[in-house]
């Protein structure tokens, strides 16, 4: 008797070569003949180049080739493109490397190929520009009428964005009981994926194009760039993402680093490598976030909430990246209803060129901007109006009965019971009794402070129809292409990537439990676009809901068939036919059946057949929702900090989701620690810093603070479980709901322990000074 | 161009390097072994861990030719008869990796931490991986497969 595979914590089938260094990752490679790139980059946030000298440098022995900006320009090759239109949106041209103006700290303006990574840095640095540096400004807020970046967008103004109902939301505000109102920034973060960026490029002797990159959504890297950028033709470029070190977004966007090397791979005829190093990915990758916000929370007497008013200034950078204008737009704007039946919302984006590297969907992307807003207008809400912060959340929660519940702001939740999550995790955490020892240590002098987090995320980013009404110049569905062998073995291409996630555990238990055979006959097979049907990859917590659901329907396609093989077989209709562990059995006969191994094999024999089914034994899928799934939880965080130092501890965390179905639950936990940890990191220590220059200050991991292991708690990981209703796995997706909810958890628990000393609000990152400061603010 | 006589999980080799090679690149470059990753260029996230003459050293940090005559172990060298060690065990059965990217170092600075303390505290051990980024699993999981190994390791003991 198999045992059920779906909802066991099977341990990871990709582990084994991780743990013992045998992992392919991209700059892992080594091809015959490779030489090795690296870019000359901008050092002004803004400057015009004068004059570009290459001659010192491409003396040097060992330099191979040196191309510039001008160079890509003559051969006509396209620079990134913004994949997601917004009305009026300004989109200036994005060189592919600068040719006359640099506009960030970061910008390639040239790249010198040599027959080793040491002397192509030499000669790199040996390359002269001379530029008359230009005014320049890093914050989006201050952008907004500042030195103008582009002359298409005088203002730095890339978009005016609206959602919601303006005239219902003054009048709201117009009748309230009570408004509160916070100015606040959301920082800007670095993804710091472990393995940096990388990408080689050969040209095959065919002619084709291999790419081997460092992608989330191979597929997209090769359509965009053989349709908008190289012009060349899909079917000769074949992009592979082979084991990538982590994305969290950063890797689904096209760079101009890449594309650049497809293009010096084909003018220079031998593979090129670029390896990007730590620093170079600071201002060369997207960064996250970066919102300058105005929001203000209307209540009625009884504290719930009747308004929603907000004005967001975010920054885009110098040029608009792949998915840069739905971040704070369809992807924020959308979630502002929380987990609350808001009558009246409205939201005004402004996206802002600034003088920075792009920035782009980051773990949670426009989610976590959202959820910060609410959550902490609400805490500022319960303060004002003498309400327990738990208690105004019940009380605005909507209730189980009013599922699918249409928001006033474009979304409808699939389905919930908030009130339920929470009274878990308010048990979980024994909230009565942790009041009381708040209260009892505030009397000895030690703040204590309790922080909720009641978020929602919009995810398994599809349905295509959807996405494309709202500017996508993209579908969203995901494609399955599950294959028996003649020996009854399995693989399948799932145009979803991973890239820490578990694919190759979670899709095979999928595959196991619908077809009944051991997890081990299954294989995974990702991230080659030689291999896989066409697939939009991973972002967006999507790969459960929407790549998983595509398996899971050509399973079930799968079974169909086999019934009707089998029919044939045991000479029965297939209507009579059973498909369980394994076995295609004649109902009421259990010694009439045909195993699995049996019906594949004569699949691909044919020899005894039906005549109306085509032999061989495989499906394919291209999985289009009806909705997104909407995943929600209820974050609750402890933190001490230390009067004296200004020290925040986070004693304990709490995170109880709802994601639906769960397929893995090992794996589940595992996303939402890693979720949470870089929400604490927003929340305390992490932030993209620029000077009024335009220089990155925390340019360095030395100076950025990624958390390290002691900086986070355990993470005290619970769940409660609707299934989702648009998927036939029912799952909601996992992705990034920790990362969405633990900001606002962090920041209201730092908030809540201060509160007696008249804080109410303390910007991100909430590190030690500001803390002190906010302390000894009266001092 | 300077002569290197250095011995890798067991294996001598003997290559002319330029002095200015890190020890890093020696191994994944003129060695091959891809298993040691480079995460960072300030010596921070500690994925090219390895052991020099026993001891957890980032590679990254240390010069080809300063590594001469020295004994060198890399993830690759640590399971033993084809037996898991205990650290690569554990991270297996307590999912301490997702990217897997930092795993390599985070196990050679576990195995470092494990023989210096055997029974070291949550707190030991988080103090203990200082030197080690994982941007993944919000070390929750890493603990637990660092202290799944050192209970395994007292058991073998
Ligand atoms: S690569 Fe050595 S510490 Fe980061
Ligand atoms: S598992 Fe990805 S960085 Fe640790």
């Amino acid at each position: 008797m198999a045992t059920q595979m779906i909802g066991a914590s099977i341990k990871r089938v990709e582990d084994p070569r991780f743990i013992t260094g045998k992992g392919l990752y991209t700059d892992d490679i080594q091809l015959p003949g490779m030489t090795y790139a690296v870019f000359v980059r901008s050092p002004h946030a803004h400057a015009k180049i004068n004059s570009l000298n290459i001659s010192a440098a491409k003396a040097m022995p060992g330099v191979t080739a040196i191309y510039t900006g001008e160079d890509m320009k003559k051969a006509g090759i396209g620079g990134p493109i913004c994949g997601w239109s917004l009305p009026g949106l300004k989109l200036p041209a994005h060189p592919p490397m600068a040719v006359d103006r640099v506009r960030y700290v970061g910008e390639p303006i040239a790249v010198v190929l040599a027959s080793d990574p040491y002397t192509a840095q030499d000669a790199a640095e040996a390359v002269e520009v001379d530029y008359d540096p230009l005014p320049a400004v890093a914050d989006p807020k201050q952008a907004h009428g500042g030195p103008t970046i582009h002359d298409e967008a005088p203002d730095n103004i890339a978009f005016d964005w609206s959602i919601g109902d303006q005239a219902k939301t003054d009048a709201a505000f117009a009748s309230a009981h009570k408004t509160v109102r916070l100015d606040l920034v959301n920082n800007r973060l670095i993804p710091n994926a472990l393995e940096p960026r990388a990408a080689i490029a050969r040209v095959e002797p065919t002619g084709d194009i291999t790419l081997w990159l460092t992608s989330q959504n191979p597929h997209i890297h090769r359509l965009l760039m053989a349709a908008f950028m190289l012009n060349i033709p899909e079917q000769k470029f074949r992009v592979i993402a082979p084991d990538v070190g982590g994305g969290f977004g950063s890797k689904i966007f096209v760079y101009a680093e890449e594309v650049v090397m497809v293009w010096a791979a084909m003018q220079s005829k031998r593979p090129v490598k670029w390896t990007s190093t730590r620093r170079e990915s600071y201002i060369a990758d997207a960064h996250g976030r970066d919102h300058v916000t105005e929001a203000e929370m209307a209540f009625d007497a009884d504290g719930h909430i009747t308004g929603l008013r907000v004005k967001t200034w975010a920054g885009m950078g110098a040029y608009l990246s792949t998915f840069a204008t739905a971040v704070p737009t369809y992807l924020y704007g959308t979630l502002l209803s929380g987990q609350y039946p808001i009558p009246a919302i409205y939201c005004n984006t402004l996206g802002v060129f600034t003088n920075t590297v792009m920035v782009d969907a980051y773990r949670g992307a426009g989610r976590p901007e959202a959820t910060y807003v609410v959550e902490r207008l609400v805490d500022l809400g319960a303060y004002e109006l003498g309400l327990d912060p738990a208690e105004i959340r019940r009380r605005n929660l909507i209730p189980p009965d009013q599922f699918p519940f249409q928001t006033q702001v474009a979304l409808q939740y699939d389905s919930g019971n908030y009130a339920a999550t929470l009274d878990k995790a308010l048990e979980k955490l024994g909230y009565g009794d942790l009041r009381a020892e708040q209260e009892a240590a505030r009397q000895q002098g030690r703040y204590i402070g309790i922080g909720f987090s009641t978020a929602i995320e919009a995810c398994g980013l599809a349905p295509s129809a959807v996405v494309g009404s709202l500017g996508a110049g993209a579908g969203q569905w995901e494609s399955a292409l599950v294959r028996v062998h003649p020996t009854g073995k399995i693989s399948v291409q799932t145009g979803s990537h991973s890239h820490g996630q578990g694919h190759e555990t979670t899709f095979a238990q999928i595959v196991a439990d619908g077809l009944g055979v051991p997890l081990e006959d299954v294989l995974i097979q990702h991230g080659d676009t030689a291999q896989s049907p066409f697939g939009y990859g991973t972002y967006g917590s999507r790969s459960a809901a929407v790549g998983g659901s595509a398996i899971a329907v050509s399973v079930k396609k799968l079974q169909d068939k086999i019934k009707r093989i089998a029919a044939h077989l045991l000479e029965a209709a297939p209507e009579d036919i059973d498909y369980a562990e394994g076995k295609a059995t004649v109902r009421g006969a259990p010694e009439r059946f045909k195993t699995f191994g049996e019906v594949a094999l004569q699949a691909y024999l044919a020899h005894n057949y039906p005549t109306d089914i085509e032999p061989g034994l495989e499906a394919t899928t291209f999985f289009d929702p009806t909705n997104f799934t909407f995943p929600y939880c209820v974050h609750i965080a402890v933190v001490e900090v230390d009067g004296g130092t200004g020290q925040v501890e986070v004693k304990r965390y709490i995170a109880v989701d709802d994601v639906g179905n769960i397929i893995n639950p090992m794996i589940v936990a595992g996303q939402i620690h890693g979720g949470v940890a870089q929400g604490i990191g927003q929340a305390l220590y992490e932030s993209a810093v620029y000077d009024e220059n335009g220089q990155l200050v925390t340019g360095s991991m030395m100076d950025y603070a990624v958390p390290k292991a002691r900086y986070i708690p355990m993470i005290e990981t619970d769940q409660t479980i609707t299934p989702a209703p648009q998927n036939p796995l029912g799952v909601k997706g996992v992705g990034e709901i920790g990362a969405i909810a633990s900001p606002a958890a962090i920041a209201n628990a730092v908030v809540d322990a201060l509160k007696h000393l008249g804080v109410t609000h303390i910007d991100m990152p909430i590190t030690v000074q500001k803390v002190y400061a906010a302390i000894h603010a009266d001092a | 161009m300077t002569t290197v006589n250095i011995t890798v999980n067991g294996q001598q080799y003997s290559h002319e390097v330029e002095p200015r090679l890190l020890l890093v690149h020696y191994l994944r470059d003129v060695l091959g072994m891809t298993g040691t990753h480079v995460g960072c260029d300030t010596s921070q996230c500690g994925a090219c861990t390895v052991h020099i003459d026993g001891v957890a050293v980032k590679s990254c940090t240390v010069l080809a030719v300063q590594a001469d005559g020295s004994r060198i172990t890399t993830i690759e060298g640590l399971a033993t008869d084809g037996q898991l060690h205990p650290l690569q065990e554990g991270f297996w059965e307590k999912h301490g990796l997702q990217c897997g990217f930092c795993t390599p170092g985070m196990i050679m600075s576990a195995a470092d931490l494990l023989k210096r303390n055997p029974n070291p505290s949550e707190e030991e051990i988080r103090l203990g991986l200082e030197g080690n980024i994982c941007r993944c699993t919000g070390y929750h999981n890493i603990v637990r497969a660092v202290q799944y190994a050192a209970e395994k390791m007292k058991v073998n003991a």
